[in-house]
Formats: structure tokens, C-alpha cells, sequence
């Protein structure tokens, strides 16, 4: 395990991180928790010619509520999603991925930020970040800040559309929507993850994340569910939404959801297991994960 | 015969702490505070690094290696090909199991991830990058990747290098009699059938293998600081290969992070390491990582099974017929005693009483790593103990018979013993019936299937297995055992210094099992000197008696016994000094508590701390000074531990995943020494069980590419998903053993990967599903509910 020479800048300003990016470019790359990019680099699958490493970057570690939304700042690990209080209250999803993600060491330096810069289509954070509709702000020196729909963020595997020049600064997650209209109301939203893995510290075999919200009828109004490891890339189930959105929630109905997420994925066989195991643990899943949503949202 | 008792009883004092003093390790002093000695913490001046470049083939003709680029990089010193080392007739090196190996292909590679080339380079990135710059030139070959393939007829020749050798079977093998079992057969009711495959897998122990070898120009003194089980006999096979004088090869086996047999094999590392330090003049250090540590060494099992089992409608087993392929690898490096191709599968026969047994067996050369290693199993032993359990769980079902009364049925009584077995094992002591009601007594068992019946009518999957295993460990009398001719046996020195405290130095090498608190423990039992006062030496063959090293849970069982010998043959000097100090003869001596008193005049004493110093400062007329003295100990039998794990889990029917509600372990293992760390290797070898059973194997493609060859996808189990696990015990002694211990190492990975399969199995049976392959994945499950649906 050992990687290519490289250079290594460890900068105390975002300011010194942007122009690093604006100078080097294409041959630099943020070193963040380094969870994903120091093992691609030890098993030479990586190489950069530079590691700008953005750990000594002050106020880069805070998760708030802004907007009507979460804010979770680029430095913020897996372990303090795992233990914050707002993410427990504001958005299930995220509270129930996790403490899935990976083991303990890991979630000690890994960050969300990373994760969904890195686009791993076994990585969990990208399928809840889908789920639930979030927003990556990107600020580069020369362009400012972007603020851009995880939609269109996620373009394929390991690739996004954040330029080389550009760093991701915070990714803004919505909280449940009674909560930011009337701040006394239960919350009328719901979110879960499934995973399969094999051990802990494992990346998924299959992952389903699901987000409900209610409307004062009872009826969906708002959902979200996206799938990990069974396709090229974390794959929003849309159809599915679309069932969803707008009528009561029913066991039948969330079968049927099921189903669809189960024929819109097309996972491979390997030692994990077959393809057609995986897309039935899929629909086992939405339909777990969704009954989970909807007795948070009930709540 | 033999006593069954609950507890240990101690006879020494806690400050003595000999046998059965749950004592604290005194390695672990230095382990948990960081300041163990691993051969990777070696550094020595002038040290270079090497790396090896492996093939990504697995079976390809080599037309030509350049090594020009690699060479041309700053701080690479040399490049080393096969053809380099065919000059000092290096090339090729003997194995454990008498065939030959490739130390730096030359011809074609076999596997993937095979030698082909060492870059010896300043330090161990540009080493890499060496490695990485070196060309070769390949030409793919058909592949195959299983003993079936290789025996078809029209299949490639992997072992071209052998002379006439024209197709690809290793050996063939049989034990057992072959008529006897056909009118067994004969005389059954029904037969009950198991195919099964016991997958690859791998040891994988934490620190992976490594060497620095320090050939000294001057002296020709070749130190090798080496990952090594076995130092004594690693020390005669250098001397056989590279042709070095044995008084100048010095193997040092530091701190062991785990070996669980992958340490026991000589790898080519090691031997090119060694060359090219020779030539060099410098230290070659050559550490694997994770990747070639799970690719290249020694892996374990990889048996197709056929077991069949003869039975009566009453229940009672006449007979058991077994037809095994063993997937060998591309060199036969087993590490087992010569002339048992299968180890000790003859154990197959399990704790059952039955007339006739037969086992075939046939090895075959595939284009996979060599190896077959006892992965913390005794030669094979975890292979036959999981047959014969799966086919006594099955034939339960078969005569609509509790699995547990089917046993008990069955059982060699305990009036039994000394036991033949219908293979010829001469079985030294058991109490079967005894252990496993203890067992269902720890679970509950009654209740448990109780419970299991409404699960079952609420439509949960709930489920129950039992092994009820016996082992056969502490290899063994130099009659039938030896590797490459070396005698099986195992040695103790034991030196008493003036003040009374002692060196004890073994032929055999801890990797974490706890020797040197263990050992000492005999040893004060023994002498009477306390523990701690012992200090245990050994992994350095200039300052130890030979052995043939630590595996197959022999090191109590045999250097255990040589102990205790030793430290007995010292207590008769004692005995004699003691006499002189007391003016007494020494038939009127007592020897207790670490003193030998008169007879009737308790207060006339000497301890043995006193006659320590006296051995050196006042001796009687015409006796040598000192107080030590040697042992090599051939062991009369092998030992037999036994035991009866149980247990409980449930199948989450949407995912095929099974969670372990209970384990519970009941071990005898006989005498226990200290009884904390037998707990300690029964708790490592049930994780690993449940490892084998639940998510680990080696895998490959149809090109014979590794599927799992990192951590990422060779599964360890960690402390989250390890069950939690149930122990209890009883003590059956060994007769033969000087103090009844029996050895209990690999106890646990023999017993339970049946047990949790069984379990797994219980709860589908009533679903018609009869046999799910290891590891138990989810998928597997899943397949299996879905045809029995079907
Ligand atoms: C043993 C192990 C198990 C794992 N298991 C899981 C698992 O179960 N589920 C899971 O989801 N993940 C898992 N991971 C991956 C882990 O979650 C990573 O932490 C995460 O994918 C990357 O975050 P990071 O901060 O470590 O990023 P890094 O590794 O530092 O970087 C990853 C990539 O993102 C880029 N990057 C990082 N931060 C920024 C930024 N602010 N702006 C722009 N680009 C940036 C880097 O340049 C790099 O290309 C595992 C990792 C390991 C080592």
C-alpha cells in the first residue's frame, strides 16, 4: 500500500484552498477525511500530483438551520451527523443513514461532503442527500458561490459537476416542512434508511433511502426514494415519487412503490449476491422503509 | 476411567499460579502497551526494501521480462528475475508436501498474484515504484479454477515443469475399509447424503508475512528475522535450498501478529529476500501487503465432500462413505504430515460409534495460490468435522428424530475408551453424552424448541443446530508423523538459576496464543517456582532446542508435555540435593508446595528456591552443578477434545440474513492450564467459525481472477456482529498426557461452523431446503426460499 509521490498543502484560509484550485486545477485534489481518496491513492488507483488538505480551514464544522433547511458544512464527519441533535429532530433519513455508514474510525474522518464529491455509487450519503432534495454550494475564487440541485450534481459515477477549480463549502439538506411553516407542530415527515451489508464498515449491498412528508390531510405530499450499489450511480426512483405524491399512504400503495424501485434497478451479480436477490431486497426495502417513514411522520 | 468435573481445582497457591490459575498474560505487558518486537519493526543499518511484482494472470506462458525501466529509476538497486536466481539454482524450491514450487516463474505463472520478479530498491515506495515499472510479456492460457475442471479430459497441464506429467492429479488417497463400509451399507435402512463444498479460506492473520535477511559478506552468517510458526524446521529447509551450512542460518520468529497455520509454509519472499541479501551484502526487508498476504500464501480448506451416511429406521449408524476433490493450487505446498494427503480427516467418523467408514480422496492442481494450511484446524480436521455433523443433523430430519437424541444414540460410551475408530484412530478419552446435556441444559434446549414451534406457526424462521464435534489435535508420535522426514515431536530446556528463578526455552512459537504465561504456568506447577518467575523463551533457533513449531494445537499437547517432563526430571536432581542439604535419604523425602520435607518432620525443609542455589553452591559429592536440563518429548497418541456447541438463530425471511440469538460452548479440552486463556482461543475460534459459516471465503472468477483479496471483500467479522457466546465446560483428562491436557486451539473453528449452519438448516428443513453451501450468505437464504417456494 503505497501510494505515488505527491505534493502536500495544508492551507489555514478557504481563501489559500480556492486559489491553490484556481492555480493547479485538474492535478489537485481536497483532501477531506481522506476515507475515500487516501485508500484509492495507497492501492495506486488515484495519483494526484497535489493534496490540498482542507482539515486546518477554520468554520468549516458546524451543522445549522438555515433557510428552511440544514446546513452541514464541508468538515462535518459521519460521526457528527450520528450525534447531533438537530439532524435527530429535522431529517430521519439522514439520523437513520448514519450510523450506517461504514464503522466507527471511519465515521470519525469521513464527511458528507466528501461523500457525495467522491459519487462512489455505494456510497449512502448520496442516496439520502437524493431522497430528501438537497443542494451542494460550491465556491470557487474566481466564480464565486454555486448553489446546485444534488440532481444535477450527481451526473454519473465518480463524477459530479463541480469544477476542478471549485470546492464544496456546505450541502443543504430540507428539514420536514411543518417544521419550518409552524414551529410548534409535530412533525409531519419521515425518513429512513435500509442497508444490507455483510459486516460492519461494509458498503452496502443494497441501500434504500426514503423520505415522506405529510400534508394536514394525511396524504403525501412530499417523497423520496433513491437506491445504493444496484445501479451505475445512486439512482433516484422518480416514477415511484410520482406514485406517491398526493395520494394516502397504504400498505398496497407502498408495495406497489416497491415494485417500481425494484424494476428500476439493474444491479450486478457478484459475491455479494445475484442480481435478482439484490432487486428483491430493493423492493423489500422500499416497502420497509417506507412504513419506517410514514410511523415517523405519524408520530 | 475418566473423571468429569465441573471445575479446575488448583492445587498450587494464586502466587504460584500454576495449573489452573486463570493468571494474566505476561505478554500481554508489552503487547498492549505497544512495545512488542514485530519483524516489521526491525530496522537495520543499511537495510534495503523489497517488492515483488506478481503476475495479474492466472495462467499465462512468460515470454519475456524487461526490466530496463525499472532499473533506470533512482534508488533502485537491483532487479531479480527467475532467470537470475536459476543461476545459484534458486529458481525453484521444495515444499512442505514434497513437490516443487516456482520461487520466480520462469516458464509460465499459475495463479494470480504469483512471483515473477523482486525490485530491491532504498525504500519501500520506490521499491513499488519499481515493481510497477517492470515489464512482462504474457501469453493467457486456458485457466482452470476448480479440481472438477481440472479433471476433465481435454483440461491444460498446469505442472508442465513436471516430467511426464500428463494430467492434473496430485494424489489420490483413501482410508478407512472399503468392503466392511459396502456391507454396512448393505445392512441400512436408508442413506443419507451431504455434497457440500468447505470454500477457500483464508488464515489472514493481522500482520502479514515478512522477512529480513541479514546475510553477513564477512561471515556468511545468514540472520533471517522471519515470520515463522516453525523456526526450527524453516531453519533446516533454508539450509536444503539455498545450501547454507544450518550452524549459520539463524531464524529469529520475533512477536507473531497471529499465524493460524499461514506462517507455517515457506514462501518465496523469504527465499529471494535471503538471495538477494547474499548477493547484495546488505539487509533485504520484504514485508507482503494485505492484498499479497490474501492472493499468494497459504489458504485452508477448498474440499468438494460427498458424505453419505448408512442408517436404520431405529436410528443407529452403521456406516459412513466419503468421496472428496481437494483443490490443491498450483503447487502442492500443503502443510501437513507427510504421509497423510488428507491430514487427519480420518476424524470423520466424528464422536459416533459405527461399524465400517471409507474416505476417497483426490487431489488436483488448479491455477489458484498453493497452499492448504491448517487454518487454525488440525490437518483437515475442520473439513471432516463438518460433514459428519451436517449428515447427522440431516439424518435426524431423515428419521423424524431430534437431532440431540439421534446423538445421544449414537455416542461412544465413555466405558469405550481407549477407542477405535472405524478409520483406525485410537480415540484417547471422551464423555460425549455428558457434554452435550450440558450444553441443552445452558440453552434450554427443551424450551427452545418449544419457542421454535410457535415461531414457526407465526411464520418466523427459527432454528436450532447442533455439533457435537470431537477434534484431534497434538501431532504427533514419530511413528506416522513427520513433515519432510522431521519427527514430530517437540522439546523443552528448562535452566534453574541460583536464585531460584528459571528460563524455559521451547522448540514451538507463540502467535498470540499465550506460551509464555502457559508454559511458565507448568512449570510452577511443577517446581513449585512461581510464574512469574519464569521467564519463557523461544522464535530463536541459536537460543532454543529444535521443534517442529506451533500449529495444529500441538505446542501443549506435545512441548506442554515435554514441559512438564523436563520440570519433573529437575525435581528428581532436586530431590537429591535436597537430601544432601537435609541429611536424609532420599526415599524419605515429600515433595509439596515447591519443598521437599522429611517425612513425619514437616519442619526439616528445603524449598526449591533453596535448592536452586545449593545446585550451584553445595552440592553433594560427585554430582554436576546446576539445575537444568533438556527434553524431547515423541508423543505416544494424539489427543481427542471434544465438545457440543448449540446454536439459536432467526432468518429474516425478506433478506435471507440470520442473526444469532444464543451460542452456547461446552469444551473439554481436559486439564486446563489457564483457564482464562482457553476461554480466550475458544472466543477466537467461534468468531471464526461464525466468520466461515456466515461471510468468508476466497473467490474467484472464471479467469481465475481473486474476488476477494482485500479486507473489503474477504470478510473478518468484527466485535458488532460476533455473536455473544455461552461458555461452559467439563474436564475429561487425556491418559497419556503428563497432565491430562489435551490442547484447544482450534477446538472451536473444528465445532461450530456445523452448529450455525445446522441452525440455519433447522430453520428451513421444514421447508424442504437440506444443505446450504458455506458461508451462509444472505443470497443463499434467499435462493433457498425461493425454491423451496418453487
Ligand atoms: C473502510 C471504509 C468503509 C467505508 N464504508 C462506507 C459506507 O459504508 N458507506 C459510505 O457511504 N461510505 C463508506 N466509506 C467512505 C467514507 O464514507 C468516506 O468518508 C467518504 O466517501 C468520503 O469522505 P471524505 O471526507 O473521507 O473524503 P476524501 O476521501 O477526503 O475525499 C473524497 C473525494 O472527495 C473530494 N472532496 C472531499 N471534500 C471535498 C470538498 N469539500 N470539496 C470538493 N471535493 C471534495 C476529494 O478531493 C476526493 O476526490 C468507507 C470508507 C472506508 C475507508
Amino acid at each position: 500500500m503505497y501510494p505515488r509521490a505527491f505534493d502536500y498543502l495544508a492551507p489555514e484560509t478557504k481563501e489559500e484552498v480556492l486559489d491553490v484550485l484556481a492555480e493547479r486545477g485538474d492535478e489537485v485534489k481536497i483532501l477531506a477525511g481522506g476515507q475515500s481518496l487516501i485508500p484509492m491513492m495507497k492501492l495506486r488507483l488515484a495519483s494526484p500530483g497535489t493534496l490540498v488538505d482542507i482539515n486546518r480551514v477554520p468554520d468549516l464544522d458546524s451543522i445549522s438551520i438555515g433557510n428552511g433547511h440544514l446546513t452541514v458544512q464541508a468538515l462535518v464527519r459521519h460521526n457528527d451527523i450520528v450525534n447531533s441533535e438537530l439532524v435527530t429532530t429535522e431529517n430521519a433519513a439522514m439520523a437513520s443513514a448514519a450510523p450506517w455508514i461504514s464503522d466507527p474510525i471511519v465515521r470519525n474522518l469521513g464527511t458528507l461532503a466528501g461523500s457525495v464529491a467522491h459519487h462512489d455509487p455505494e456510497g449512502d450519503w448520496a442516496s439520502v442527500m437524493l431522497a430528501c432534495g438537497a443542494q451542494v454550494v460550491a465556491e470557487s475564487r474566481d466564480g464565486g458561490e454555486r448553489v446546485i440541485p444534488i440532481t444535477e450534481f450527481l451526473t454519473d459515477m465518480f463524477t459530479t459537476s463541480l469544477q476542478p477549480t471549485e470546492m464544496i463549502t456546505e450541502v443543504r439538506v430540507p428539514r420536514y416542512a411543518s417544521r419550518t411553516t409552524h414551529e410548534h407542530a409535530p412533525p409531519r415527515g419521515g425518513g429512513n434508511y435500509q442497508k444490507l451489508e455483510r459486516k460492519v464498515g461494509d458498503y452496502a449491498t443494497v441501500g434504500v433511502a426514503t423520505h415522506l412528508e405529510l400534508g394536514d390531510d394525511g396524504g403525501i405530499s412530499k417523497a423520496g426514494i433513491a437506491l445504493t450499489s444496484v445501479y451505475p450511480h445512486n439512482l433516484k426512483v422518480t416514477e415511484a415519487e410520482h406514485l406517491l405524491v398526493g395520494s394516502q399512504p397504504s400498505d398496497e400503495l407502498f408495495a406497489e412503490a416497491a415494485e417500481i424501485a425494484k424494476s428500476a434497478c439493474t444491479p450486478a451479480s457478484d459475491v455479494r449476491g445475484s442480481a435478482e436477490y439484490k432487486k428483491d431486497v430493493v423492493r423489500v426495502f422500499t416497502e420497509r422503509g417506507l412504513a419506517a417513514s410514514l410511523a415517523g411522520a405519524q408520530r | 476411567m475418566t473423571t468429569t468435573t465441573d471445575h479446575n481445582h488448583p492445587i498450587t497457591t494464586p502466587e504460584v499460579g500454576g495449573i489452573g490459575h486463570s493468571i494474566k498474560r505476561h505478554e500481554d505487558d508489552r503487547l498492549i502497551q505497544g512495545a512488542g518486537n514485530f519483524v516489521d519493526d526491525i530496522v537495520l543499518p543499511g537495510m534495503l526494501h523489497m517488492t515483488l511484482v506478481r503476475s495479474p494472470w492466472a495462467h499465462a506462458t512468460i515470454n519475456g521480462i524487461d526490466s530496463s525501466a525499472a532499473e533506470a529509476i533512482d534508488g533502485v538497486v537491483a532487479v531479480v528475475t527467475g532467470e537470475l536466481l536459476a543461476e545459484y539454482n534458486l529458481a525453484w524450491m521444495p515444499t512442505l508436501s514434497g513437490d516443487t514450487q516456482a520461487v520466480l516463474a520462469t516458464d509460465k505463472v499459475r495463479y494470480q498474484g504469483q512471483e515473477v520478479a523482486a525490485v530491491i530498491a532504498t525504500d519501500p515506495y520506490v521499491a513499488r515504484d519499481g515493481a510497477d515499472a517492470v515489464v512482462v510479456d504474457y501469453d493467457p492460457l486456458p485457466v482452470i479454477t476448480n479440481p472438477m475442471q481440472g479433471l476433465e479430459s481435454d483440461a491444460p497441464i498446469i505442472r508442465t515443469d513436471l516430467e511426464d506429467k500428463e494430467d492434473n492429479v496430485v494424489y489420490e488417497w483413501e482410508a478407512g475399509d472399503a468392503a466392511a463400509t459396502e456391507e454396512a451399507f448393505a445392512k441400512a435402512d436408508r442413506v443419507v447424503t451431504v455434497e457440500t463444498h468447505y470454500p477457500r479460506s483464508h488464515p489472514a492473520p493481522l500482520e502479514t508475512c515478512g522477512i529480513i535477511a541479514d546475510v553477513s559478506p564477512v561471515t556468511g552468517e545468514a540472520t533471517l528475522y522471519m515470520t515463522s510458526q516453525a523456526p526450527h524446521a524453516h531453519r533446516t529447509v533454508f539450509a536444503l535450498v539455498a545450501g547454507l551450512p544450518e550452524q549459520n542460518i539463524r531464524i529469529i520468529s520475533p512477536d507473531l501478529g497471529g499465524g493460524f497455520g499461514n506462517k507455517v509454509p515457506v514462501y518465496p519472499g523469504y527465499v529471494v529476500a535471503t538471495a538477494a541479501s547474499l548477493v547484495i551484502g546488505k539487509p533485504v526487508k520484504w514485508i507482503e501487503t494485505r492484498y499479497e498476504n490474501l492472493i499468494s500464501t497459504g489458504f485452508a480448506r477448498d474440499y468438494y465432500m460427498k458424505g453419505e451416511l448408512a442408517v436404520t429406521n431405529e436410528g443407529k449408524i452403521l456406516g459412513l462413505k466419503v468421496d472428496m476433490l481437494s483443490d490443491q493450487g498450483a503447487f502442492f505446498a500443503d502443510a501437513q504430515p507427510s504421509k497423510l494427503r488428507a491430514g487427519l480427516f480420518e476424524i470423520v467418523t466424528g464422536s459416533y460409534d459405527l461399524q465400517a467408514a471409507h474416505v476417497t480422496t483426490k487431489g488436483v492442481y488448479t491455477n489458484k495460490a498453493p497452499g492448504g494450511v491448517a487454518y487454525r484446524c488440525s490437518f483437515r480436521v475442520t473439513e471432516a468435522s463438518y460433514l459428519i455433523e451436517r449428515l447427522v443433523q440431516n439424518a435426524a430430519y431423515e428419521l423424524e428424530m431430534d437431532p440431540a437424541e439421534f446423538r445421544s444414540m449414537n455416542f461412544i460410551q465413555p466405558d469405550q475408551f481407549p477407542y477405535e475408530s472405524a478409520t483406525g484412530l485410537v480415540y484417547d478419552s471422551g464423555d460425549y453424552e455428558t457434554a452435550m446435556r450440558k450444553a441443552m441444559e445452558m440453552i434450554g434446549y427443551d424450551e427452545l424448541r418449544v419457542e421454535q414451534a410457535k415461531a414457526r406457526e407465526e411464520g418466523r424462521l427459527v432454528g436450532i443446530g447442533i455439533a457435537s464435534f470431537t477434534d484431534i489435535v497434538g501431532a504427533g508420535p514419530s511413528k506416522d508423523y513427520d513433515i519432510i522426514g522431521l519427527k514430530m515431536f517437540d522439546s523443552a530446556e528448562l535452566r534453574v538459576h541460583p536464585t531460584g528463578k528459571a528460563i524455559l526455552k521451547l522448540g514451538v512459537k507463540t502467535q498470540g496464543q499465550g506460551h509464555e504465561t502457559t508454559f511458565a504456568q507448568i512449570v510452577a506447577e511443577e517446581l513449585g517456582i512461581p510464574a512469574t518467575d519464569i521467564k519463557v523463551v523461544h522464535g530463536d533457533t541459536d537460543n532454543t532446542p529444535y521443534g517442529l513449531g506451533t500449529y495444529g494445537s500441538r505446542s501443549t499437547p506435545v512441548a506442554g508435555a515435554a514441559t512438564a517432563i523436563v520440570a519433573r526430571n529437575l525435581r528428581d536432581k532436586a530431590r537429591d540435593i535436597a537430601a544432601h542439604m537435609l541429611e536424609a535419604s532420599a526415599d524419605d523425602l515429600e515433595w509439596e508446595n515447591g519443598k521437599f520435607s522429611v517425612k513425619g518432620s514437616p519442619d526439616s525443609s528445603v524449598s526449591i528456591q533453596d535448592i536452586a542455589f545449593a545446585a550451584y553452591t553445595n552440592l553433594p559429592e560427585g554430582m554436576q552443578a546446576g539445575l537444568e536440563g533438556v527434553h524431547y518429548y515423541d508423543p505416544p497418541n494424539l489427543t481427542y477434545p471434544f465438545g457440543t456447541y448449540i446454536v439459536a438463530v432467526e432468518i429474516d425471511a425478506g433478506t435471507g440474513q440470520w442473526k444469532v440469538d444464543r451460542m452456547v460452548a461446552v469444551d473439554d479440552c481436559g486439564v486446563r492450564i489457564n483457564p482464562m486463556i482457553v476461554d480466550g482461543q475458544i472466543h477466537g475460534g467461534l468468531t471464526e467459525g461464525y466468520a466461515m459459516s456466515n461471510m468468508q471465503f476466497m473467490t474467484f472468477d472464471d479467469d481465475g481472477n481473486c474476488l476477494t483479496a482485500h479486507f473489503d471483500s474477504y470478510m473478518i467479522p468484527t466485535a458488532w456482529e460476533t455473536p455473544r457466546f455461552e461458555l461452559g465446560e467439563t474436564i475429561t483428562p487425556s491418559p497419556h498426557h503428563p497432565i491430562g491436557a489435551k490442547g484447544v486451539g482450534e477446538s472451536a473453528t473444528v465445532g461450530s461452523p456445523a452448529a450455525y449452519v445446522n441452525a440455519i438448516i433447522d430453520a428451513l428443513q421444514h421447508r424442504g431446503v437440506t444443505n446450504i453451501d458455506m458461508p451462509v450468505l444472505p443470497d443463499r437464504v434467499w435462493q433457498a426460499l425461493q425454491d423451496s417456494e418453487g
